[in-house]
C-alpha cells in the first residue's frame, strides 16, 4: 500500500466520522467543531489529488470565515443543548429504507464513475493560473451569477436587520 | 543504520530543521517577552525586570517554571475538552506559519545532503499562511466560550468579529504584492525583489517602481496588529473592562499556551511582512563589489556587542553577574569569529538580515504598545470597514491598472 493510499483511508476516516459526529453531538458548538473537522479533512483529500489552490481555498473560505461566522452567531445566541425527542413512525419506517436507498445509489454511481474521476486529476503544475482562466473565459456566466447570489442574500441580511429598528 | 538514513534522509532532515526552528522560535518568544518588558519599562521612566540575574536575563526562565508549578483548576460548568483544546490549537497553529518562511537563498549541505534554508517548500505558500491566519480565531472564541463565564464570552465575541473583520483588510493589502510578482511563492516573491531602484534604493515591494506599496505594506502592519490582538487593538483582552478577556479563566501552563502563542503570530507576521514588502533575506545594500564589506557586519556587531558585555560586566554591581556577563560578552566574541570565517559568512546572510528585518518589526511592535491607547470598539468596527478595506480596495485598483498600462506599452 503506497503513503498516499494510507493518508486518503486516514483522512477519508476522520472525514466520515466527523460527519456522523456532527449530527450525534448534542450541543450546536460541538457540532460546527466537527464540521471543521470535516472541512480540513476534506482540504486534506484535496492536497492529496494534486489540487493545493482548493486545498487552500477550502480553509481559508468554509473552515476560516464561514464557519467562524456559524461559531460567533452560536456564541451570540447563547444556543444550548438540543434536545431529542421519540422518533416518529413515518422516519422509522419510511426515512430508514429511504436513506439506505440513496446511500446504495449514490455508491454505485460513484463506483462506475471512479476511474474516469481518476484519469482526469489535475496535473498543471499552474492551477491557480489555469482555474482563473477557466473561471473568467468559459465559467464567467455562472461566476457572476453566484456573485449576484451573494449580493442579493447580503440585500436580503440588510433589509431583515433594519426592519428590527 | 546508514541504509535507514539513506532512505529517510529527507524525514530525517526535515525533522532536523523543525527542531532547531523550534527551539530558536521558543527562546526567542521567551526573551521577546523580557525584551518588550525592558523596552517598554524604559520608555517610562522605570528599570523593567533586573532581580532575576544579571540584567534580569533569567526573568522568562522564572516565568516558564512558576507557569509549569502553578496550580491547574478547571471552572466549575466548563466544556472540559473544548477548554483543554483552545489554548492547544492557538499555539500550534501560530507555531506552523514559520514552517513556510524562506530564511536564505540557495542550498546548505546536512550530512552530504543539499537542503533549502526552510521547512516547508510550497508553490502556494502565501495561501497557507493565511490559513493558518483564519483558523487562529478559534483558539481565542473557543476558549471565552468553553470558560463558561461572562468576561472570557464577551472578550471572544469581540476577538470573533474584530479578526473576521480585519482578515479582509489583511488580505486584501497583500494582493498587490501578489500582483507585482505574479507568483504566490513567498520564495519567489523575494527573488522578484533583486535589485535595486534608481541604483541606490533596493527594489524591495515597499519601494517598487511600478507601484510602490507603501500603502498595502501600511494596511498589512495595521491589520496584522489586529490580527495578533495586539495594542491598540486588543479589546479581547481589555482588563480595564474584561478582567483579562477571553482567557481570564486560564492558569499555569495553558494561560502561557496562550502567552506564547500571541508573540509567536508577533514574530511569524513580522517575517511574513518583511518577506512580502522587505525583500526577506534579501541584503539592503545593492549586490556589487563596493559593497562586498557589508558581508562583515554581522560579524561586527557581534564582536561590538560582546567588548561592550565585557566592559559593562566587570563594573556589575553583583558579583554573579561579574562573572556571567563577561562570559556573555565571551561567546558573543566567539559568535563574531565564526561569522567572520569565509565559509560562513555568505551563509549566514540570508537569516542575518531577515533575522534583523524581523527584530527591527518586533520593536515597532513593542514601541506601538508602549505609545497608544485602546480604540474604542465602534471606532475599531468603522476603522476597519470604513477606512481599512477601501483603501486596500484602491491600492489593488491602482497596482493593477499600472501594471496593465505598462505591459501595454
Amino acid at each position: 500500500m503506497s503513503a498516499e493510499t494510507v493518508l486518503f483511508i486516514v483522512f477519508a476516516g476522520i472525514a466520515v466520522m466527523a460527519a456522523v459526529n456532527l449530527i450525534w453531538q448534542r450541543h450546536p458548538i460541538h457540532s460546527a467543531l466537527s464540521l471543521i473537522v470535516v472541512m480540513v479533512s476534506l482540504a486534506a483529500l484535496y492536497l492529496l489529488l494534486g489540487a493545493e489552490l482548493l486545498a487552500a481555498v477550502q480553509i481559508i473560505v468554509y473552515a476560516g470565515a464561514i464557519m467562524v461566522l456559524f461559531v460567533f452567531v452560536i456564541m451570540l445566541l447563547n444556543a444550548g443543548e438540543e434536545e431529542r425527542t421519540e422518533v416518529s413512525h413515518a422516519a422509522k419506517f419510511l426515512g430508514v429504507p429511504l436513506a439506505v436507498a440513496l446511500t446504495g445509489l449514490l455508491a454505485w454511481r460513484m463506483w462506475a464513475f471512479a476511474p474516469a474521476a481518476a484519469a482526469s486529476a489535475v496535473t498543471d503544475q499552474n492551477q491557480t493560473k489555469m482555474l482563473s482562466r477557466l473561471l473568467f473565459t468559459d465559467f464567467t456566466f455562472p461566476f457572476e451569477m453566484t456573485s449576484i447570489l451573494i449580493l442579493i442574500a447580503i440585500l436580503g441580511a440588510v433589509v431583515l436587520a433594519k426592519r428590527e429598528q | 543504520m546508514n541504509g535507514l538514513f539513506a532512505q529517510n534522509a529527507y524525514l530525517l532532515i526535515s525533522l532536523l530543521k523543525v527542531a532547531v526552528v523550534v527551539l530558536v522560535l521558543l527562546t526567542g518568544i521567551a526573551y521577546l517577552t523580557w525584551f518588550e518588558r525592558k523596552v517598554v519599562a524604559h520608555m517610562q521612566s522605570r528599570w523593567g525586570p533586573e532581580r532575576v540575574g544579571p540584567y534580569g536575563l533569567m526573568q522568562p526562565l522564572a516565568d516558564g517554571v512558576k507557569f509549569l508549578f502553578k496550580e491547574d483548576p478547571t471552572p466549575a460548568g466548563a466544556d472540559r475538552f473544548v477548554y483543554f483544546l483552545a489554548p492547544f490549537l492557538s499555539l500550534s497553529l501560530a507555531l506552523c506559519t514559520i514552517a513556510l518562511i524562506p530564511f536564505g537563498p540557495g542550498e546548505i549541505s546536512i550530512f552530504g545532503r543539499s537542503t533549502s534554508l526552510s521547512i516547508a517548500e510550497i508553490n502556494i505558500s502565501l495561501l497557507i499562511v493565511f490559513a493558518f491566519t483564519s483558523l487562529s480565531v478559534y483558539g481565542v472564541a473557543l476558549a471565552g466560550w468553553a470558560s463558561n463565564s461572562k468576561y472570557p464570552l464577551l472578550g471572544s465575541l469581540r476577538s470573533s468579529a474584530q479578526m473576521l473583520s480585519y482578515e479582509l483588510g489583511l488580505t486584501m493589502s497583500v494582493v498587490g504584492i501578489v500582483l507585482l510578482s505574479g507568483t504566490f511563492s513567498l520564495r519567489t516573491i523575494v527573488l522578484a525583489q533583486q535589485g535595486t531602484v534608481l541604483g541606490v534604493l533596493p527594489r524591495w515591494n515597499v519601494f517598487s517602481p511600478i507601484m510602490p506599496q507603501v500603502i498595502g505594506f501600511l494596511c498589512f502592519f495595521i491589520a496584522a496588529l489586529a490580527e495578533t490582538n495586539r495594542v491598540p487593538f486588543d479589546l479581547p483582552e481589555a482588563e480595564t473592562e474584561l478582567v483579562a478577556g477571553f482567557h481570564t479563566e486560564y492558569a499555569s501552563f495553558k494561560f502561557a499556551m496562550f502567552f506564547m502563542a500571541e508573540y509567536a503570530a508577533m514574530v511569524t507576521v513580522s517575517a511574513v511582512a518583511s518577506v512580502l514588502f522587505f525583500g526577506g533575506w534579501l541584503s539592503p545594500f545593492p549586490e556589487n563589489p563596493a559593497f562586498h564589506f557589508t558581508y562583515y557586519l554581522p560579524a561586527a556587531l557581534a564582536a561590538v556587542g560582546g567588548v561592550l558585555l565585557i566592559v559593562n560586566g566587570l563594573r556589575y554591581r553583583s558579583k554573579v553577574g561579574r562573572v556571567v556577563v563577561p562570559v556573555l560578552g565571551l561567546i558573543l566574541l566567539l559568535l563574531a569569529a565564526t561569522c567572520a570565517l569565509p565559509g560562513v559568512n555568505p551563509v549566514i546572510q540570508g537569516p542575518f538580515w531577515l533575522l534583523s528585518k524581523i527584530f527591527f518589526f518586533l520593536f515597532v511592535y513593542v514601541w506601538i504598545r508602549g505609545t497608544l491607547p485602546r480604540f474604542r470598539y465602534d471606532q475599531l468596527m468603522a476603522f476597519g470597514w470604513k477606512v481599512l478595506l477601501p483603501v486596500s480596495l484602491a491600492n489593488v485598483v491602482v497596482t493593477s491598472l499600472l501594471i496593465l498600462l505598462r505591459e501595454k506599452r
